[in-house]
C-alpha cells in the first residue's frame, strides 16, 4: 500500500516538474509574486514553533525543512 | 542615437521591474536595517505539559542578498508527561526516574510523571548569499541546550534558479550531533523499574538495586539530512514547492522516561520494564506546498507524506487562508491535519510469560493516531509600519488502537486517552 503510494506521488511529482518548463512569469509580472505574505516562508516564526510543538507530539518531523537534530521535547 | 536610446529604455525597465519586485537597487540595499521577529508562544495541555516559548529573530541584508539571520528561543516546560504505563483498577507506585521518591497514580488514572521541569536554549546563525550567476549558497549553525540534552547541528544548502528565476533547485544537508544525560542515569535496556516497598533493608539496598538498572555516563545520537527541492512558478498568482527528505540518524533513540507495563491475563501489572528502541531509524519524506494569491488574500495549502523504517507512515495536511479584511488588518483561519500509522515497535503493554520483543516501547506518540488542529491568526500593520499579531488554536491528538486486545481489566480502562491544548502566540515585527 505504502510502496504504491510512493509510487502514485512519485509519478505526479514527475509530471508536475516535466510541465514546469512551459510555467512561469515574466520579470516584469511579479508584482503579487514579491508581496512579503507569498514567500513560502512568510510566517518563518509561526512554523518554528510549530515544527517544535509537533515534533515533541508526533512520531514525524521535516519534510518542509531538515528534520534535524533536536531537543529531549516531551 | 539608437543605442543611446536602447540603453535608457533598459535602464527604465530595470528601475520599473525593480519597483514590481520590490527590491531594492544596490546602493540602498547596503544601507538596509535589522529587520526583527518577536514572539511569545503558550503552549498548554489539559492536566499535562505546559510550556512558555520565547523567539526573538534578526535579519539584515547587507547588499547584494548577502543575508545574515539568527534566532534565540528561549522555553520552559513544566508538567505531566505519560510514563507509558497502562491504568489499573488500583493505586499504583512508580519511582520517579531520577530514583529519588516515588509517586503515586490513582486507579483508572494515565500514568503520568508530573516532574517535568526543563528550560531550553536554542541559537541559530544562517548567512545565504548568490555564489556566481544564478546559484546561491547557504550555510547554518543550530545549537539547542536544556538541562539534559545538547543537540549540536551545521546546515549547508545550494540553489540554481532557472527559467528567468521561475524554477529553483536546491540541495542541502544537515549534520546534527546529539547528547542525552539524563537525570539519575539511562536504564538498562528492559530492566525492571525498582519500587521501595519496604522490601529493602535500608536506603543503601534501595541504591544498590536502583543503580542496577542504570547506564553510567551520556550517550548521543547523530542524525544525517538530506533535503532536495524543487521551486516552481505556476502563474502570476501562484507557486508550488516540492522536497523530498531523507534522513538517517544512528545512536540512542530511547526515551529513558518511558516504561512499558507486563501484565498477567487478567490484566493486572505485575512489574514494570525500561523501554528499548532500535539504535538506528531511517526516513523518507516528500512534501508540496502552494501558495495562490486571490482578491480575498492568500492561501497555503501542503501535503506531506513521510515514511521510515520502523514502519510509521504519516499524512500531513496542513491550511492556511489568509483574508484581507482592510488594507492593514487580516485574519488568517488554520486548519491541519495529522494522522500516523503505529510504529512495529510499539506496545501497549507486555504480557507476562512471553518472549520480550527485541525493541519495544509503549510511548503514545509511536503508536496509532490522528491529530488535528483548528484555529485562527488575527494580524495587523500598524501606522509605523511595524506589524502585531495574535494567534490562537486548539491541538488534539486521538491514539487509536491499532488492534491490539486487552485482557481482563484493561477492557474497562481507556489506553488510548486523547490530549488536548491550547496554542496561543502573540508575535511583534519592527
Amino acid at each position: 500500500m505504502t510502496n504504491k503510494l510512493t509510487k502514485i506521488i512519485g509519478l505526479v511529482l514527475a509530471l508536475q516538474l516535466v510541465g514546469c518548463a512551459s510555467l512561469g512569469v515574466k520579470p516584469w509580472e511579479r508584482d503579487i509574486l514579491a508581496k512579503k505574505e507569498m514567500a513560502l516562508d512568510a510566517e518563518g516564526i509561526d512554523l518554528g514553533l510549530d515544527d517544535h510543538i509537533y515534533f515533541s507530539k508526533e512520531a514525524t518531523s521535516g519534510g518542509r525543512a531538515f528534520a534535524g537534530g533536536g531537543c529531549g521535547c516531551n | 542615437m539608437q543605442l543611446t536610446k536602447s540603453k535608457n529604455v533598459t535602464a527604465a525597465l530595470a528601475t520599473a521591474t525593480c519597483a514590481l519586485l520590490g527590491v531594492t537597487p544596490t546602493v540602498d540595499a547596503q544601507e538596509s536595517v535589522w529587520e526583527m521577529d518577536t514572539a511569545l508562544l503558550y503552549y498548554g495541555e489539559t492536566d499535562r505539559v505546559t510550556a512558555v516559548e520565547g523567539v526573538f529573530a534578526a535579519k539584515k541584508d547587507f547588499g547584494d542578498e548577502h543575508i545574515f539571520s539568527a534566532k534565540l528561543v528561549l522555553d520552559t516546560l513544566t508538567g505531566a508527561s505519560a510514563t507509558g504505563a497502562v491504568p489499573q483498577e488500583s493505586v499504583q507506585t512508580f519511582t520517579r526516574p531520577s530514583g529519588n521518591g516515588q509517586y503515586q497514580i490513582n486507579a483508572s488514572d494515565t500514568p503520568l510523571d508530573d516532574t517535568f521541569k526543563d528550560t531550553r536554549v536554542q541559537l541559530e546563525g544562517q548567512w545565504t548569499q548568490p555564489l556566481w550567476q544564478d546559484y546561491k549558497v547557504s550555510s547554518g549553525l543550530h545549537l539547542s541546550k536544556e538541562y539534559d540534552y545538547l543537540s549540536l547541528a551545521v546546515n549547508g544548502s545550494l540553489a540554481k534558479d532557472f527559467n528567468q528565476k521561475n524554477t529553483t533547485v536546491s540541495a542541502g544537508v544537515s549534520l546534527a550531533f546529539d547528547t542525552i544525560d539524563p537525570e539519575g542515569g539511562r536504564p538498562v535496556a528492559f530492566s525492571q523499574m525498582v519500587i521501595d516497598q519496604g522490601q529493602f533493608a535500608n536506603e543503601e539496598a534501595y541504591r544498590t538495586a536502583f543503580g542496577e538498572t542504570r547506564q553510567s555516563g551520556s550517550d548521543d545520537k547523530t542524525i544525517v539530512d538530506l533535503l532536495f527541492g524543487v521551486t516552481q512558478v505556476i502563474s502570476r498568482k501562484m507557486l508550488m514547492q516540492f522536497n523530498y527528505g531523507y534522513s538517517v540518524s544512528e545512536g540512542y533513540h530511547t526515551d529513558p522516561f518511558k516504561v512499558l507495563s507486563v501484565v498477567n491475563e487478567q490484566g493486572q501489572t505485575q512489574s514494570l520494564l525500561y523501554e528499548n528502541r532500535p539504535d538506528k531509524r531511517a526516513r523518507h519524506s516528500v512534501y508540496w506546498q502552494t501558495k495562490y494569491a486571490s482578491s480575498l488574500g492568500v492561501s497555503d495549502v501542503s501535503y506531506r507524506f513521510a515514511t521510515d523504517d520502523w514502519d510509521i507512515n504519516s499524512h500531513t495536511i496542513d491550511t492556511r487562508f489568509r483574508i484581507n479584511l482592510s488594507n492593514n488588518t487580516y485574519i488568517q483561519p488554520h486548519f491541519r491535519y495529522y494522522q500516523q500509522s503505529a510504529a512495529d515497535l510499539y506496545r501497549p503493554f507486555l504480557m507476562e510469560g512471553n518472549e520480550l520483543p527485541k525493541h519495544a516501547s509503549a510511548d503514545y506518540r509511536l503508536g496509532e493516531m490522528t491529530a488535528y488542529t483548528l484555529g485562527f491568526k488575527y494580524g495587523m500593520t500598524m501606522a509605523s509600519g511595524n506589524e502585531l499579531a495574535f494567534r490562537l488554536e486548539y491541538y488534539q491528538q486521538n491514539p487509536k488502537n491499532s488492534g491490539v486486545t486487552a485482557p481482563g481489566i484493561l477492557q474497562q480502562q481507556n489506553l488510548y486517552p486523547s490530549l488536548n491544548a491550547i496554542i496561543a502566540q502573540v508575535s511583534y515585527s519592527f
